[in-house]
């Protein structure tokens, strides 16, 4: 079994995020990057199925050099090997379609990606492939068996559950459930090792865009808060009512 | 013309749907266009969406999940100037597939109506409500998936002519189960929202939270480490890897407000702070707190709540 985990390089979940002076980008100084959270559950559940039922991982990502310490991460966690498009991400239909023409070319029976990224806040490019692709995708999976050539995948959906099942090849866009926060993996000194010797290879991406970041802001500051007394919460009910007109 | 996606559940409508044709009518205004609604053919009551709008109404046999969905309406594009979807469950796997299918161009978690038509350029969340990103949808078919309880409802009669129609399209998974709590108010889309974390101990000081819920018509929702430990299901997980909310009322009680929890609720119009810790990060993103014991507040606030409930 062939599985291609989407990784996507982020700032950390507790990065300050600012933009450059002229508001046309992030501005990355002294922000960090992690694995995005919620590939870190879809690379741990492909461990799982590597483990179970023996399996070849690899990782991907779309992105420029600056990217490939997380894609070493992902190998030191237990990834097998991994690519990297090299393409300025600025689009998820471009990423898409660059990670389709990989696909492509080579066999993959599940490709995994997180349902969203934490930097743009997509959630587009796993429903984007698996449309380009014409195979089936379920997304914010919680839950995924596979037996043989199918998949049984539960996924949340507005106030509950549903579960499919379809054919292998297929797109998972998934989160936190695929496996549990407990399960998740750091690298360990021997991983860290061999991730230096296990294959990166570089393929070129697509350029081009159908949207265009015009700019990026922050949200205005909060106005201070107002403290009520905890014996008066009389006195809350009414500003809830009154001033901010929430109730 | 401006298509919208008109979801429902169950035969019903869900509000974000409203909250589409509203959307739709905004925007189609000022294209000086018309809005066409899609709709399953068997959600009761059709006609409603007139009030917020929509000039023709078609009613057809949808598919049973977002992809499917997607495939119907890329065969509806003849006279379509762009296309809006709510960001539903559903929406969230729609939109992307149809941008695919039609190589348009789509803004997710968008927060605001067009500024412009020509192209369309929209507000969109980003770095998890840390930014706000101004974006064009510059080449191809504008695709709008807008955040539930963004943009509101607005009634603004439009024609509401029901057509009926059909266009194929096949779903690529099958469904074998589905399962929705019944009467418990879906927390994405939720106009008020009663969330608790760690400082409520255990799961069995649950009650109180839902008492609140159900006073308030709330949706229930807790921190990640309360869901991590299984005191609560992950799908009420709010905060930067969980849902993302954005209601009028978010009602914080025994968390702390870790940058990762306040990136996923700080886009809520209103934020109430409960918490024994006044050094608590929580009170510097709240519009409103209290310095006190959750198992002593939350009560009071039940009580003042029904009184003001039974008065007004
Ligand atoms: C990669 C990553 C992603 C994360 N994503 C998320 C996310 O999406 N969502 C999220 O929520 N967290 C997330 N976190 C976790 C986050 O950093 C915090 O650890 C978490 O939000 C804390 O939860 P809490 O406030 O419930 O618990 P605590 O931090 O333990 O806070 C409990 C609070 O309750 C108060 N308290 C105690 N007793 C009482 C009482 N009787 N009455 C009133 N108040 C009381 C305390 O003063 C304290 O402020 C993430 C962390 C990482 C590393």
């Amino acid at each position: 079994m062939n599985i291609l985990v989407c990784i996507s390089h982020v700032p950390d979940t507790t990065a300050k995020i600012n933009f450059t002076a002229d508001g046309s980008a992030l501005d990355p100084a002294g922000v960090q990057f992690v694995i995005n959270p919620y590939d870190e559950f879809g690379l741990t559940k492909a461990l799982h199925i590597k483990e179970a039922q023996g399996a070849t991982i690899t990782v991907l990502n779309v992105g420029g050099p600056e990217t490939e310490p997380t894609l070493r991460k992902a190998l030191a966690i237990g990834a097998d090997q991994a690519v990297r498009i090299n393409a300025t991400p600025t689009d998820a239909i471009t990423v898409a379609k660059s990670i389709k023409n990989h696909i492509q070319a080579n066999a993959y029976d599940l490709i995994i990606c997180g349902q969203e990224s934490i930097d743009y806040n997509g959630q587009q490019v796993p429903a984007m492939l698996a449309a380009l692709l014409d195979v089936p995708m379920v997304n914010a999976c919680v839950g995924l068996t596979i037996d043989g050539s199918t998949a049984t995948a539960k996924a949340e959906i507005d106030g509950g559950h549903a579960t499919y099942t379809a054919n292998l090849p297929m797109v998972i866009g998934g989160k936190k459930g695929l496996v549990e926060e407990k399960d998740l993996r750091i690298p360990n000194m021997r991983g860290i090792m061999t991730a230096r010797t296990k294959p990166l290879s570089v393929e070129e991406g697509l350029s081009g865009s159908n949207t265009a970041a015009k700019a990026f802001r922050k949200p205005a500051a909060k106005s201070a808060v107002k403290m009520v007394a905890p014996d008066q919460v009389n006195e809350l009910v009414r500003l809830l009512h009154e001033e901010s007109k929430s109730i | 013309m401006i298509l919208v996606f008109v979801e429902s559940w169950n035969n019903q409508f869900k509000k974000a749907s409203f909250e589409a044709v509203s959307y739709a009518r905004k925007w189609a205004d000022m294209a000086g266009c018309s809005v066409k609604a899609v709709v399953s053919s068997g959600a009761s009551n059709p006609e409603s969406l007139a009030q917020y709008g929509a000039d023709s109404i078609a009613t057809l046999d949808l598919a049973a999940t977002g992809p499917g969905m997607a495939g119907q309406l890329s065969t509806m594009m003849d006279g379509v100037q762009g296309v809006v979807v709510a960001g539903t469950a559903v929406g969230k796997t729609l939109a992307p597939t149809l941008a695919a299918l039609i190589d348009g161009a789509l803004s997710t978690n968008t927060t605001s109506t067009p500024s412009s038509v020509g192209p369309v350029v929209v507000e969109r969340g980003a770095f998890s409500s840390k930014g706000i990103e101004t974006i064009a949808l510059s080449e191809g078919m504008p695709i709008v998936s807008f955040v539930p309880n963004a943009i509101g409802i607005e009634e603004k009669a439009g024609a509401g002519a029901i057509e009926s129609g059909s266009a194929s399209g096949t779903d690529k998974v099958a469904v074998s189960e589905v399962s929705v709590a019944s009467g418990k108010v879906a927390l994405p889309e939720a106009e008020v929202v009663v969330s608790a974390g760690r400082g409520l101990k255990g799961p069995e000081n649950w009650g109180m939270i839902e008492e609140l819920a159900e006073v308030l018509g709330a949706a229930t929702a807790c921190s990640k480490p309360v869901s991590d430990i299984g005191w609560r299901p992950h799908s009420e997980h709010v905060g930067q890897t969980g849902i993302q909310v954005n209601p009028n009322l978010y009602i914080a009680i025994g968390i702390s407000g870790a940058i990762q929890h306040l990136a996923g609720v700080s886009a809520s119009k209103t934020i109430v702070a409960i918490n024994t810790d006044p050094e608590a990060p929580f009170f510097k993103a709240a519009d409103y707190g209290i310095v006190g014991d959750a198992f002593d507040v939350v009560p009071r606030l039940i009580e003042e709540l029904r009184a003001f409930k039974a008065a007004n």
